[in-house]
């Protein structure tokens, strides 16, 4: 069974009707199949073009569910968005950035997905709508765990929220691995700064990724760089033990040991190009 | 569940507009759009690579972008615009431009990535009509080559849409020698080429394999009948005892040891228990962990060091050692040498399994016709095909026919069979063609890797610099079965001096049995792990005496009148030398640059140039390899050419013809190829040990010469006389005397033909004596290469910045091709030096399991050095092996240029670079203190 439906509320009723494989992108769905081919109920989400654009309400960037890396590459977004942007360009290669959706990457909840970290240092929340009530959860209350999301199998994921306090925070992401393109990040780190006029720091975001199950918050270093400078040399503010709560694993890509190593300069790497960027 | 209201797309509305023009679509809207292409509407440009976007294979423009076919359902392109490589050259004004630019610079060798690689290009250039590097890179990054090392295409892509005059037809001086481009490429670059899965009978069955889920195993099965039953659909069930002939195959017949289905124990993670044949929906819908088996995992050896362990189980009880078997070569005096040596270093090094990659899985079909089988897939090795195919079926070999497709990539995997078994059992029973490609994860899990390695060897020089002596031993981790294990074997302890000049010298090695993955033929036998020891602990041994690491390879280079380590004095066409020479401004520069770079960058980015050398046997080492080309002369005048030599992409098929239509002083324009079909050409051997331009060239050389005589014989003209090939007649000019031969009167001989010549080469070795001294190959190609590089010492990683490869070839046929093999071998040694391992079970996809994609290769300098070989067809050498093996060791001597560490056990990632980084500050920190 197929199902396009081409309004959110008809897409609801199958969902709740059918629990349907939701495809959106289909760049997780069809890997994940193996050898098998597509079976059971399938929601296609491709005709809902109504959750497919960037809009702004007063508090929040809206960031339709089913906008594509590359559509969003083509947004006219502020400089916040400037690691977003860079992660984008980062997700596997233009065909996957063509196909791909930012919700996808969200409730695929992979430990590696780029979008997660760079949306998580955006204080992103995620709208989920059900046929009968819709709710907003935090993305880090979302995103539970490897491949484990807070969505309820009746509900689709409508769209990200970003406040817009964040719009025009100093912005960077920096992916490790260990080629150029179509690569699984080793580590990622997604930072952002919101400045006070005299350019110190009255708020950063950082978010380190592929070394927990869920990307995580560096809150303790967030909390220490609060007042500070954003200045090159920030980076005497990262300590070691601000990362102490990376949970990194050995597996083909790297050892867990070298993941926490790395994680700590690309943090620190990160942090001085939000400090170069805040002088230009 | 469908209620009424509930909004469906159901098949009977699906359409999409495909190439322009309107269709309906069949198939189910969940199907991914790779296969309904395909399959319901034979577009077969369309590739498939790995089902998983991780290749970019299948990529097509969807509304004008590019995407993934294999990620895409049909579903979800109600009302859109499709586009393949069938469409664009009718509805993109660019496309022709680009397919020219493809062709002229090389870019498509196999052409297994060139659909989607040109369907990439098509969508940058619309956008940006005059990109610069990096956008092209970002454009095609997501499609990977395998063959070409990208370079090629980068240039194709960027000179596109700048006017270049093409090449002309005919050549000044003959074809030898020219940029021709390749015979077969018209066919690559507008998608039409046809592959292993691209040609199937109407009426074909699809066959799956069951397979062992354990390294090692005891099964049995339950009952196939009621299985059967419950699946209408099949048509049968294969197991070991319909094998009707013998259960047994392998490439080397002494050694075969492997059964098409495992009999009661399996003997590797993947290994076949059983075939499942009938109609393709029901087959490819089959949830084949349900089929009737019942596994009892047994303790398997996955390490040779548990192989030789006192008492360890033997893989195959009539190999009790678990040793396949051993090589060696001795020289002199290794021990005394070492002892009195001035200098003396010693390392152990360390290589694991690396995949192919070739982005065509393996695929194909068979049908028995009569009492004969045909099989059509993509191989290497059609004749050993054929001898292995027969003795399984229990039919005469005259009564099996390959018909080789166009390989998708080889690089030695191919030579071994791997669904053949399996297809001509099935279509031998059910006399109905069947048909299989391989999934991505049956391709890696189940085919040949490179062998696994461990390495210790010990290197002496005098205080001046002359190496005195090389002590080497080598043990290879052969897997479950022999396959090319005893090659590997015997080719190292060959070659494992270097070529260079060694007076003492000891290699011995062994294969030795496990209980994983077959470890076969890549690209090298061997012969690149053992120089990735012994290039590096050159390196070791020329910094402990103090001396520039080119001159100390300079200073030990071999040449014509010195004895190789099995006594060989070659004689003539030992271009080391002029290779290392070659390299030597470039030498000098880099490391000026680099440190330039090192002294004024932040000590975080540190330079480094390496350099590395190569010599490579071509052929068979001490055995028979002869190829047989036949060549005739048509009644329209035009020459038919029966080569058997298989193109996987380096380009026998032009090479060849080249060779053959300069001995016979004819256009290139003039010949039709016939291919390595079984029935039709006769035997040109296997495509491996970088053989085809030598020893197919060669009787390509003979039998044009011979066809020539011939000609001139029917003509009654003396040999010196000129052949004119006209249309249907012949011109021959002898002298003065000017004479037409009108053709479409005469006889024809036995072959079909008004003239014709069969001639064979076999190349002249003796075998090797218990000290493994003698004639191993009657021709060696020489190489080196110079690898600059940064790394960043935080994070540990590396990026090659540029390549100089100096390759003493012989003889450049065709340079393009030529340079189209450096580069692809370069690409591979380089993701052998950075990323490449597989562990078996683990990771069997592209994603997991990385190679270089077009952002990590660097531009490639190649120097083509041409010191003729006395033997080769017009002095030329192999190239096609040679050129991978330098470029790792370059790269890792570069790593210890820059950084001071040395990576043994690779592939030099970058949490292992970064750990030698720390260890050698935290030495360097102890040393200070000290």
């Amino acid at each position: 069974m197929y199902f396009r439906p081409s309004s959110l509320q008809e897409a609801l009723h199958v969902l709740a009707d059918t629990r349907a494989t939701i495809l959106a992108g289909g760049t997780d769905v069809f890997p994940a199949l193996g050898e098998r081919p597509l079976s059971g109920p399938v929601l296609d989400l491709s005709a809902l073009e109504e959750i497919k654009s960037v809009s702004f309400t007063q508090e929040h960037v809206l960031l339709g569910a089913r906008t594509t890396w590359s559509e969003l590459l083509a947004a006219p977004l502020s400089r916040g968005f400037d690691g977003l942007k860079a992660a984008a360009r980062e997700i596997g290669s233009v065909q996957i950035q063509n196909s791909a959706t930012i919700a996808g990457n969200l409730c695929n909840a992979s430990p590696a997905a780029d979008g997660v970290a760079a949306l998580m240092a955006l204080d992103a929340e995620v709208v989920l709508a059900s046929r009968s009530v819709s709710r907003t959860l935090p993305l880090v209350e979302f995103v539970q765990g490897n491949r484990k999301t807070a969505r309820r199998p009746d509900e689709l994921l409508t769209c990200i929220r970003v406040p817009r306090r964040l719009e025009n925070v100093v912005s960077t992401f920096l992916k490790l691995g260990a080629r150029r393109y179509l690569v699984i990040s080793i580590v990622m780190v997604a930072a952002n700064l919101l400045l006070n006029p005299d350019g110190a720091i009255r708020e950063a975001l950082l978010c380190v990724g592929s070394c927990s199950p869920v990307a995580l918050r560096l809150t303790e270093l967030e909390r220490a760089l609060v007042g500070k400078p954003a200045r090159p040399g920030i980076k005497q503010y990262v300590r070691p033990e601000y990362l102490g709560r990376l949970s990194p694993i050995d597996d083909v890509r790297a050892t867990a040991a070298y993941r926490r190593d790395a994680a700590h300069t690309l943090v620190e790497r990160a942090l001085e190009a939000c400090a170069e960027k805040a002088l230009s | 569940m469908n209620k009424p209201g509930a909004p469906a797309t159901t098949t009977a509305q699906l359409s999409f507009k495909l190439n322009g023009e309107l269709h309906a679509v069949r198939s189910d809207p969940r199907t991914r759009l790779s296969q309904v292409l395909r399959e319901e509407f034979r577009f077969t440009g369309t590739k498939v690579g790995c089902d998983a976007g991780d290749c970019g294979a299948c990529t097509v423009l969807v509304n004008g972008q590019p995407v993934c076919a294999c990620l895409t359902s049909v579903g979800q392109l109600q009302g859109a615009k499709v586009e393949t490589i069938e469409g664009l050259r009718h509805t993109s004004p660019i496309f022709d431009r680009l397919q020219k630019s493809f062709l002229r610079h090389g870019a498509a060798q196999c052409g297994i990535c060139t659909p989607g690689m040109l369907v990439s290009a098509v969508a940058l250039l619309n956008e940006t009509p005059q990109p610069d590097e990096n956008e092209v890179m970002d454009a095609l990054g997501g499609v990977l080559c395998r063959c070409t090392g990208y370079r090629k295409i980068v240039r194709a892509v960027l000179d596109a849409n700048h006017a270049v005059a093409l090449h002309a037809a005919v050549f000044e001086g003959g074809p030898v020698g020219q940029r021709v481009a390749r015979l077969d490429g018209r066919k690559k670059v507008l998608g039409e080429e046809i592959f292993g899965a691209d040609d199937w009978p109407a009426d074909c069955l699809t066959l799956r394999v069951v397979r062992s889920p354990h390294h090692r195993a005891q099964f049995s099965f339950g009952d196939l009948e009621a299985y059967r039953g419950v699946h209408p659909g099949i048509h049968g069930i294969f197991t070991a005892r319909d094998v009707p002939g013998k259960n047994i195959f392998g490439v080397i017949s002494q050694f075969a040891d492997q059964p098409v289905f495992a009999e009661s124990e399996s003997r590797f993670l993947g290994e076949a228990v059983a075939a499942v044949a009938g109609e393709s929906g029901v087959i490819s819908a089959l949830d084949l962990s349900e089929f009737p088996v019942t596994w009892k995992s047994l303790p398997a050896i996955e390490t040779p060091k548990d192989a030789l362990k006192p008492g360890a189980t033997p893989v195959h009880a009539f190999r009790p050692d678990n040793i396949l078997v051993g090589g060696r070569v001795v020289h002199g005096n290794v021990d005394d040498a070492l002892r009195t040596a001035d200098v003396c270093v010693e390392a152990e090094f360390e290589t694991g399994f690396i995949e192919h990659a070739y982005i065509e899985p393996e695929a194909g079909f068979a049908r028995r016709v009569g009492d004969r089988i045909e099989v059509q897939a993509c191989t290497q090795a059609p004749y050993n095909d054929q001898k292995d195919i027969a003795a399984i079926l229990g039919i005469p070999e005259s009564s099996v026919r390959v018909i080789p497709t166009a390989v998708g990539g080889g690089f030695g995997s191919k030579l071994d069979l791997s669904l053949q078994p399996f297809l001509v059992v099935a279509a031998w029973h059910l006399r109905k063609p069947v048909r299989m490609t391989y999934s991505r994860t049956e391709s890696i899990r189940t085919t040949t890797k490179r062998h696994p390695s461990k390495i210790f060897c010990r290197a002496g020089a005098t205080q001046d610099g002359k190496l005195v002596a090389m002590d080497f031993a080598a043990d290879f981790n052969t897997g479950a079965y022999a396959s090319w294990g005893p090659t590997v074997a015997a080719r190292v302890p060959i070659h494992a001096s270097g070529p260079y000049k060694v007076p003492h010298f000891r290699a011995i090695t062994r294969a030795i049995h496990t209980h994983l993955i077959p470890a076969g033929a890549f690209r090298g036998f061997g012969v690149p792990q053992g120089t990735i020891a012994q290039e590096q602990l050159y390196d070791a041994l020329a910094e402990t005496i103090g001396m520039d690491k080119l001159e100390f390879r300079c200073i030990n280079a071999l040449d014509n009148e010195s004895p190789t380590v099995t006594g060989q004095v070659i004689g003539g066409g030992v271009g080391i030398l002029a290779c290392f020479e070659a390299l030597r401004p470039r030498w000098h520069e880099a490391h000026k640059e680099a440190a330039a770079f090192n002294s004024a960058a932040n000590s975080l980015r540190r330079r480094g140039v390496g350099v590395a050398g190569m010599w490579y046997g071509c052929g068979n080492t001490s055995l028979p390899n002869p190829s047989t080309m036949r060549v005739g002369l048509k009644r329209d005048g035009r020459i038919a050419l029966h080569q058997g030599a298989v193109d996987i992409g380096q380009g026998s098929a032009t090479v060849v013809t080249q060779i053959c239509a300069e001995a016979l002083g004819v256009p290139l324009a003039k010949f039709d190829l016939l291919s390595g079909d079984t029935d039709i050409t006769p035997d040109c051997g296997k495509t491996s040990a970088s053989r085809q331009t030598f020893v197919s060239g060669k009787a390509a050389l003979l039998a044009g010469e011979q066809l020539k005589k011939n000609i001139l014989k029917i003509a009654g003209a003396c040999d010196c006389a000129k052949i004119h090939f006209l249309d249907g007649a012949l011109l021959i000019e002898d002298g003065e005397k000017k004479k037409t031969v009108d053709l479409k009167g005469l006889p024809l001989d036995e072959r079909g033909y008004v003239a014709s010549a069969e001639a064979t080469f076999d190349p002249a070795v003796t075998p090797l004596n218990d000290n493994g001294q003698g004639i191993p190959y009657a021709v060696f190609g020489f190489g080196a290469h110079l690898s600059e590089i940064e790394v960043d010492t935080e994070l540990g990683t590396i990026k090659v910045l540029r390549l100089t490869a100096a390759h003493d070839v012989g003889r450049a046929i065709n340079p393009t091709l030529v340079e189209g093999q450096i580069e692809g071998g370069a690409a591979q040694g380089l993701g052998m030096a950075l990323m490449e391992e597989f562990f078996p079970g683990k990771g069997e996809n592209l994603h997991d399991y990385l190679i270089p994609t077009i952002g990590d290769m660097p531009p490639v300098e190649s120097i083509l050095i041409e010191d003729p070989s006395a033997v080769g067809p017009f002095g030329a050498k192999g190239v096609g092996e040679q050129a991978l093996i330098p470029t790792a060791p370059a790269i890792l001597n570069a790593l210890y240029d820059a950084v001071g560490v040395r990576i043994r056990k690779l592939p030099a990632t970058p949490d292992k670079v970064r750990a030698a980084i720390l260890a050698k500050a935290d030495s360097d920190l102890g040393k200070a203190y000290d």
